[in-house]
């Protein structure tokens, strides 16, 4: 069987739920391989919650906000998450994990279709770079 | 032990006809802590919520988890039924199985079970740990700020005033009025524009609620529904209110600068009313063109002024107001003219767009109505109309269909007509849209009464020769290449949101659509309200309309912020960051992070607090938080790492 990523994404609720749900009501099909997780806002995340994600058996974890600059209900709470994900990425690689298994996007309430694409791109990236299996490497 | 009951909804076939309701059913039972689970056709019918209901009650739940749409349709509808079976509101949650299941996994209904189902895992792992809250009452400051003072805006401000609340008009130009003051005669009855506006403005103007600020820009807003506050800039007009518009400053004034009312096919004084029945009736210097405030450099304004009302010393200042509802009216342009290469637009004086033509129609207007071309002052003979340019041309320009064009491209050239007896005209249009009362019969009667000529086809150039302006296009109805030689074009320029529609709705939170219109809350149901309470909109900022449509939708914004302004009190939502002082360090990382002020620190306990009403519930401070110690109610760490493992087990 070929290898389906499993993705954790969290998505603010202002854009990033809102444009999944303008996909769904445009009915523009995506892989299912994500599981949302709506917050507030992405300023909520904290990069504990991805490393969490890793250690249950994520493959991938997504994080989907407003477009900066402007766009965030709470005023700047995803330059925040951002900043940190930048950080996270740097101390993913020390582990060994791939940064690029985490993805911050910028998703408005109006693009579903923007929403629709970057899944399927998040997900084939993902599966490129194969399964995490991080329980399996720590004790490797 | 919790004691949750989950309910799973088929929509009818929108969830069922892709997601395996049966199998989502059982396996959702055996999960921890679930007592009860079923499905139904409809669960927000009556029935549906009365399963919801009796469940609680028979079976003591705890906890609900509706599978269904997004919570955006109906998380209130489902929490409200809790509540009818004596179960606290946040003891409820949704798991979108629709929109983010059925909808878009339509060709993998295995796949769509799996998903429905861990969705389902994950909003139950939500619910156990959510605790009972209530939410807080906040009172209502009963004034709307009204932003923009077109047509929308004005008839939203007089709605609003009339029904006895405080309406702040915030308007950026010197007068109120927007497009719709400009226009000649509206279709299809050809009622004189100005005439039927310009009551409506006096009325603005004298209306005791109304407090109108022209020559202002919103520029700061923070809050939130029913506790807005508002900064508003308002810039010098250097013109007190002693004006009497005797129009003597205006005589002496040196300087010439293009009048914008006239979309610049006319001059204007530095001094400048913008047109005669400007409200409020008063002049502005333009210090854009004036030679410089101060009398040894001109001050010949200043010196004719009997009344003194020229004051050079006026200065900029900001305004701060507390508003409980806002309405966002700040309408359209046409597309930027240097942008329409092709039809010569911005570089040939006799290809001109919709608006400058209604200007040259208007008696009011730089030619006091006569129809002459830009050029040469000659009486145009011959005139084509272009409709749907840079409308419907997703490649090149907009892609939408900018609705007005076709009415209003009608109305010129039958006014055209009776003003040029033996005058020509010729359309070109891709198709005619003229759905709305009386319209279809206007169009007719352009066509057959007066005889213009409509050639179906787009228009691929405009060129000059001679003193001619040679139109080529195509009539795709005999496939045949059409060469025209006209006196005039007229451009139906696509409507496009103005560049501070983007600012504003930066400044209020409140989303655009791709084309940087304001974007509704439902396109279909919420049509004036926007995602942000208390936040509603209205008018062409929304999408290109006419003018019935607009004041429909300003009355409907009026009455949406009236349904606001006239409750007791709101409920503020009680899902907001908590401190456990034990745990705090008093590092103040949170205080400085708070986009909304609702942290501070107390000297006294060296930790520190938070204001409930203020906050927002966003959690970015719990994300920061050093030491735990703050906590964001119903979406705690310890949920969300719960709601991880739930998303990620199964499937496998």
């Amino acid at each position: 069987m070929s290898f389906e990523p499993k993705i954790v994404a969290f998505l603010c609720n202002w854009c990033a739920y809102s444009g999944a749900d303008l996909a769904g009501v445009s009915r523009l099909q995506y892989p299912p391989n994500m599981i949302p997780i709506r917050v507030m806002c992405s300023g909520r995340v904290d990069p504990q919650f991805v490393l969490e994600a890793f250690k249950n058996g994520a493959d991938g974890v997504f994080i989907g906000g407003c477009h900066t600059p402007g766009d965030c209900h709470y005023v700047v709470g995803n330059f925040k998450a951002f900043k940190r994900v930048v950080l996270l990425k740097k101390m993913l690689e020390q582990f060994g994990i791939e940064p690029e298994r985490v993805r911050i996007e910028w998703v408005s309430a109006s693009e579903g279709k923007k929403f629709a694409e970057v899944t399927k791109e998040f997900v084939e990236q993902v599966r490129a770079l194969g399964p995490l299996n991080y329980v399996k490497r720590e004790k490797a | 032990m919790a004691r949750i009951g989950v309910f799973v909804c088929h929509c009818g076939i929108n969830i069922a006809g892709v997601v395996d309701v049966e199998k989502v059913v059982q396996e959702i039972a055996k999960y921890p802590d679930v007592v009860h689970a079923e499905h139904y056709k409809y669960m927000c019918s009556d029935p549906g919520q009365n399963l919801i209901v009796n469940a609680i009650k028979e079976k003591r739940l705890d906890g609900v988890v509706v599978a269904a749409c997004s919570p955006n349709m109906h998380e209130t509808t489902f929490r409200n039924a809790c509540e009818r079976a004596g179960l606290n509101r946040y003891r409820c949650e949704m798991a979108n199985i629709r929109e983010q299941s059925s909808w878009v996994h339509a060709d993998e209904p295995e796949k769509a079970t799996e998903k429905a189902i861990q969705l389902l895992q994950v909003s139950v792992e939500k619910v156990k740990l959510n605790a009972e809250l209530k939410e807080a009452a906040v009172p209502v400051t009963r004034r709307c700020l009204v932003i923009g003072g077109g047509i929308a805006g004005i008839q939203a401000a007089l709605d609003v005033a009339d029904a006895g609340y405080e309406v702040i008009l915030v308007e950026k130009s010197p007068s109120i009025g927007g497009h719709m003051a400009q226009l000649s005669e509206t279709f299809p009855t050809l009622d004189c524009s100005q005439c039927i506006l310009t009551p409506k403005m006096v009325a603005v103007a004298r209306h005791p609620n109304i407090r109108l600020m022209t020559y202002a820009e919103v520029v700061d807003v923070k809050g939130f529904v029913g506790n807005f506050k508002v900064k508003i800039h308002q810039k010098a007009r250097y013109v007190t209110s002693d004006c009497n518009i005797c129009g003597k400053c205006e005589e002496v004034c040196p300087v010439i600068a293009p009048n914008e009312f006239d979309r610049n096919l006319s001059p204007r004084k530095a001094i400048y009313l913008p047109f005669p029945q400007a409200v409020p009736a008063r002049y502005t210097i333009d210090t854009n063109h004036c030679l410089g405030l101060n009398p040894l450099v001109c001050g010949k304004c200043k010196e004719v002024c009997e009344p003194k009302a020229v004051d050079y010393d006026m200065q900029d200042e900001d305004v701060e107001v507390d508003v409980g509802a806002i309405i966002v009216a700040t309408g359209y342009e046409l597309f930027p003219k240097d942008k329409i290469g092709e039809y010569g637009y911005g570089v040939y004086p006799d290809v001109i767009d919709g608006l400058e033509f209604e200007r040259l129609l208007s008696a009011s207007g730089p030619t006091g109505g006569e129809i002459i071309r830009p050029s040469d002052g000659k009486v145009p003979k011959v005139v084509a109309f272009i409709q749907c340019t840079a409308s419907r041309d997703p490649d090149s320009y907009m892609p939408y269909c900018s609705k007005i064009c076709c009415m209003y491209t009608a109305k010129h050239a039958m006014l055209y007509k009776h003003h040029v007896h033996d005058g020509k005209a010729f359309v070109f249009y891709i198709d005619i849209r003229a759905g709305g009362k009386d319209y279809e019969e206007f169009v007719k009667r352009t066509m057959e009464e007066e005889r213009i000529t409509y050639i179906r086809g787009k228009v691929s150039k405009v060129f000059r020769r001679g003193d001619k302006m040679v139109v080529w296009g195509s009539d795709t109805l005999s496939g045949e290449f059409v060469e025209l030689e006209a006196d005039l074009v007229v451009l139906a320029s696509a409507i496009v949101p103005l560049p501070d529609t983007k600012k504003v709705a930066n400044l209020l939170k409140i989303p655009v659509d791709e084309n940087s219109f304001l974007k509704e809350a439902h396109p279909k149901l919420r049509p004036v309200e926007t995602l942000v309470q208390g936040v509603y909109i209205c008018g062409a900022a929304h999408g290109p309309k006419d003018i019935p449509e607009t004041v429909a939708q300003a009355s409907g914004a009026a009455s949406k912020a009236v349904g606001i302004l006239s409750g007791k009190e709101l409920y503020h939502e009680p899902t907001t960051a908590e401190v456990n002082i034990d745990a705090c360090s008093g590092c103040r990382i949170c205080v400085d992070l708070c986009p909304f002020g609702a942290i501070s620190f107390n000297e006294n306990t060296h930790t520190v607090e938070v204001n409930e009403i203020l906050c927002e519930g966003c959690g970015t401070c719990v994300a920061a938080c050093p030491t735990g110690a703050l906590k964001l109610r119903n979406m705690t760490d310890k949920q969300i790492f719960n709601m991880i493992r739930a998303a990620l087990s199964g499937g496998d």
